[in-house]
């Protein structure tokens, strides 16, 4: 059976930087990190420690909430270091990388032939179970519960996302174990395409399709949930990115976790965007040497609305499928806040004329444009939240941290990502996904 | 422009936290930023953001009450001394009786404003500079510049910043000091002499349209008079052709909400009509669409009924606000003995009941979600 979903609220923003369909290799970076604090709420317990030797798939640590939460190395070779901060709190595991990779063979298994405790104990045991995320509060889900279903969305809208149809292309047997795998864990795994392309995704079977049209964040799993099957109060349904349902599918097929990834590098700061065949937690540096323009640019995992910087020295996370480099924004600019002038700077509001040119492919930087204030204008927010809630009550409810009202309003629906438009077209300049995520964690704390 | 950031960034580090002058880094950054939108980059959430700011939305509004100020300006002059003069003799005089009252608005408030900011340690909010414009374009130009400041006072310290400021009032802050001034000084805020420059001196008759109808005695302003404004009453009120001008602005802009200009004038229409059909005095034989034009209807609809601090949040709740608007405004009109004008009432009252609106609008949200949760528990 197939639902036709069609998202009228929210914005498309076009930016200049998208990539070229060419996948480029980069040398391994040989030193390789992997960071707990990636993994929200979970307190990390090592087991190894530094000189220990490991391989592929090898357990680094796992959750203290849940001992059987583990999480793998992605390369074989040597724990080189571990970087504590505050409190000892573990902030990241370097490995060293071996010249001959090797992985921990957790045994070719058919999903289809195996109980739903063999498909739980073999994604526990390998690491694989870090893909997988619930809702509400938008955490690792557990491995105790059953969800009601389990959403995978095909496609990303965000500005110069990813193109999952094309980078997975090869991959489409692993993608369809890895569904088959899914189903084991719950009733129903629902799939949902940009109805405007055609790809592989297509052709996928066991899985209820949606066909989807409209504007970012139309590609959010988020929106998707809410138009498919919403979330109840107590109810919980888990989410997968295709690209992990692909890691996924490949340990079953292959019997090893291959933690390479194609992640797509975009932004006005890359010389020439394209596709990178990479490793989780390779050094970001040996991604973007020489790619990058000869300015101050931000590195983002993720999206420019809702991913997260990456210093030149660091490392790339284990989910990471876009990394965006667009400019720093340290200048000044006189009377930059007159209506109708600046132009050439997007806004979604009328008061610049550039809505007009919504086909442009614009540069923004990072420049906050203006400064944080008191909530003033009032339905702008609505324009951009195609879900059926009320985002600025919602918000209100938080900072006041009124638990009955959060309930009421819908908290138990969104991520912090469902609100990443509001922080973009907010003319208060509210940082509304850290209130969500505030939100979720008094949320999590207080009724669990 | 070099210059000007080169000596801002010159005195900046004395106003820094353990700098002498901390305390007075609100005031300063309230200047900075008015000259320079600041080089601050995003630290969390989305990495970049829309070019939109307060900033830009507040000097929407004031551009959009310029062409309603220029003709107030312009009208000043021409009620006191009539035809038979130049345009810069008529303009010059308003000018020198209108900008005082402008000086003394935005001077006291900026100034409280600024005060309040250091006070309590946050950064200046721009909510003033429309305020600040309303309030002198909402009064009698024979206003005493005292009683204004006293007004002013009033409605930034008791209608704002009693709540928390820009953002956290109830009441609409300009109405709020026109609502003070209007009854501790009624003499100088109502009756036929306040609204035409000098006309207590000079014996000139300055009656407004409706004070007129409510003492039962025929106007003699044509139709064309009242949409284009050549009438007494308060500075920014009377030309609606200049209020419609600004009105395409903040609904181009998207910066005022159409659901609440189009309900009101809906309000009014139902109201209006209501009164022609019983017709008992001038007040209600008076056309249903003339009530549209004279007195404060056009201006407190398109500038201060669409207010979205005090309005609705809600957009179906908008609806409703606009509509009860319109419709008391018209009704208190006619029926209020003491002085024919119902517009400010109306706005103040609703202001009080837009939260109990949304509320109720909300709560159907809510009803919406628990009744899922009901059916899955049934099923």
């Amino acid at each position: 059976m197939s639902k036709d979903i069609r998202i009228k609220k929210g914005l498309d923003i076009k930016l200049k930087g998208k990539a070229t369909e060419n996948v480029v290799t980069v040398p391994s970076s040989g030193i390789f990190s992997i960071r707990p604090t990636d993994f929200h709420g979970v307190v990390p317990k090592l087991t190894v420690k530094v000189g220990d030797k490991v391989m592929a798939g090898d357990t680094l640590f796992y959750s203290k909430q849940n001992e059987a939460i583990k999480f793998s190395s992605p390369v074989s070779g040597e724990v080189l270091e571990i970087t504590r901060g505050e409190k000892r709190k573990v902030l990241s595991i370097e490995i060293q990388a071996s010249k001959d990779q090797s992985s921990k063979d957790f045994g070719k298994t058919l999903p289809t032939k195996t109980t739903r405790e063999e498909v739980l104990e073999k994604l526990l045991s390998s690491g694989c179970w870090a893909f997988i995320n619930q809702r509400p509060y938008d955490t690792l889900a557990n491995p105790s519960d059953t969800p009601k279903a389990i959403f995978v969305s095909s496609f990303d809208t965000n500005p110069l996302a990813i193109d999952y149809g094309y980078a997975l292309k090869e991959r489409k047997e692993d993608f369809q174990t890895g569904i088959d795998v899914l189903n084991k864990l719950t009733k129903t795994v629902h799939l949902s395409l940009d109805a405007n392309t055609s790809s592989f995704f297509d052709s996928i079977d066991n899985v209820e399709l949606h066909k989807v049209t409209g504007i970012h964040p139309a590609g959010n799993v988020g929106i998707q949930i809410s138009e498919i099957d919403p979330i109840n109060q107590g109810e919980k349904v888990w989410t997968v990115n295709p690209q992990d349902v692909v890691t996924i599918g490949a340990l079953f097929n292959t019997g090893n976790y291959n933690a390479t990834r194609t992640v797509a590098l975009v932004g006005s700061g890359v010389l020439s965007p394209s596709y990178i065949k990479v490793t989780s937690g390779q050094s970001i540096g040996s991604i973007v040497s020489g790619k990058l323009t000869d300015v101050e640019n931000r590195i983002i995992e993720g999206s420019v609305l809702n991913g997260r910087v990456l210093l030149n020295d660091s490392y790339i996370g284990q989910q990471t499928n876009t990394i965006s480099v667009i400019p720093e924004g340290r200048e000044h600019r006189f009377m930059g806040w007159m209506p109708f002038v600046a132009n050439g700077n997007h806004s979604a509001s009328r008061t610049s004329f550039s809505w007009l040119f919504s086909k442009k492919e614009y540069e923004p930087n990072t420049n906050m444009n203006g400064e944080e204030r008191a909530m003033v204008v009032t339905g702008d927010m609505e324009k951009v939240m195609p879900l059926d809630i009320y985002p600025m009550q919602l918000l209100k409810a938080i900072l006041a941290g009124d638990i009955e009202k959060m309930e009421n309003l819908g908290i138990y629906e969104v991520a912090p990502e469902d609100f990443s438009l509001i922080d973009y077209t907010s003319s208060s300049k509210v940082e509304a996904q850290d209130i969500i995520r505030q939100g979720l964690d008094i949320m999590i704390k207080e009724v669990g | 422009m070099n210059f000007l950031r080169k000596t801002l960034d010159k005195y900046k580090p004395l106003f820094e936290k353990g700098a002498k002058y901390e305390k007075f880094a609100p005031a300063f950054n309230g200047i900075d930023t008015l000259m320079f939108v600041p080089n601050h980059t995003t630290h969390k959430g989305a990495h970049i953001r829309d070019a939109v700011d307060l900033k830009r939305i507040m000097i929407t509004v004031v551009l959009a009450l310029v062409p309603t100020m220029l003709f107030g300006v312009w009208n000043i002059g021409y009620q006191n001394m009539g035809e038979g003069h130049t345009f810069m003799e008529l303009f010059g005089y308003g000018a020198i009786r209108f900008f005082p009252m402008l000086a003394v608005s935005y001077g006291v408030g900026l100034g409280l404003e600024f005060l309040f900011a250091i006070l309590r340690g946050h950064e200046v909010n721009e909510g003033y500079l429309v305020t600040g414009m309303l309030i002198p374009l909402i009064m009698p130009i024979d206003l005493p510049l005292w009683m204004l400041a006293v007004a002013v006072v009033f409605a930034v310290v008791i209608g704002k910043e009693a709540f928390g400021g820009t953002g956290m009032n109830i009441l609409n802050p300009a109405l709020v000091a026109r609502a003070f001034a209007f009854f501790a000084y009624a003499p100088n805020m109502s009756g036929d002499k306040v609204w035409v420059a000098d006309s207590a001196i000079d014996g000139v008759s300055g009656e407004t349209v409706l004070g007129t109808l409510a003492a039962n005695n025929p106007i003699n302003s044509s139709v064309f008079d009242m949409f284009m404004g050549y009438i007494p009453g308060s500075v920014g009120e009377t030309s609606v052709l200049m209020i419609l001008i600004g009105l395409a602005l903040l609904l181009f802009t998207g910066v005022a909400n159409w659901r609440i200009v189009l309900s009101s004038v809906m309000g009014a229409a139902v109201m209006g009509l209501i009164f022609n059909a019983l017709a008992l005095n001038s007040l209600m034989t008076f056309p249903w669409w003339q009530h549209l034009l004279v007195g404060g209807f056009a201006f407190g609809m398109v500038f201060m009924a669409t207010d979205p601090v005090s309005a609705s949040q809600t957009n179906k709740g908008k609806w409703i606000y606009g509509f009860l608007i319109g419709f008391l405004a018209i009704m208190i009109r006619v029926f209020n003995g003491a002085y024919p004008e119902g517009v400010m009432m109306a706005i103040l009252l609703m202001n009080v009941f837009a939260p109990t609106i949304d509320h109720y609008v909300i709560a159907a949200n809510i009803k919406r979600r628990k009744k899922r949760l009901e059916k899955i528990k049934i099923a």
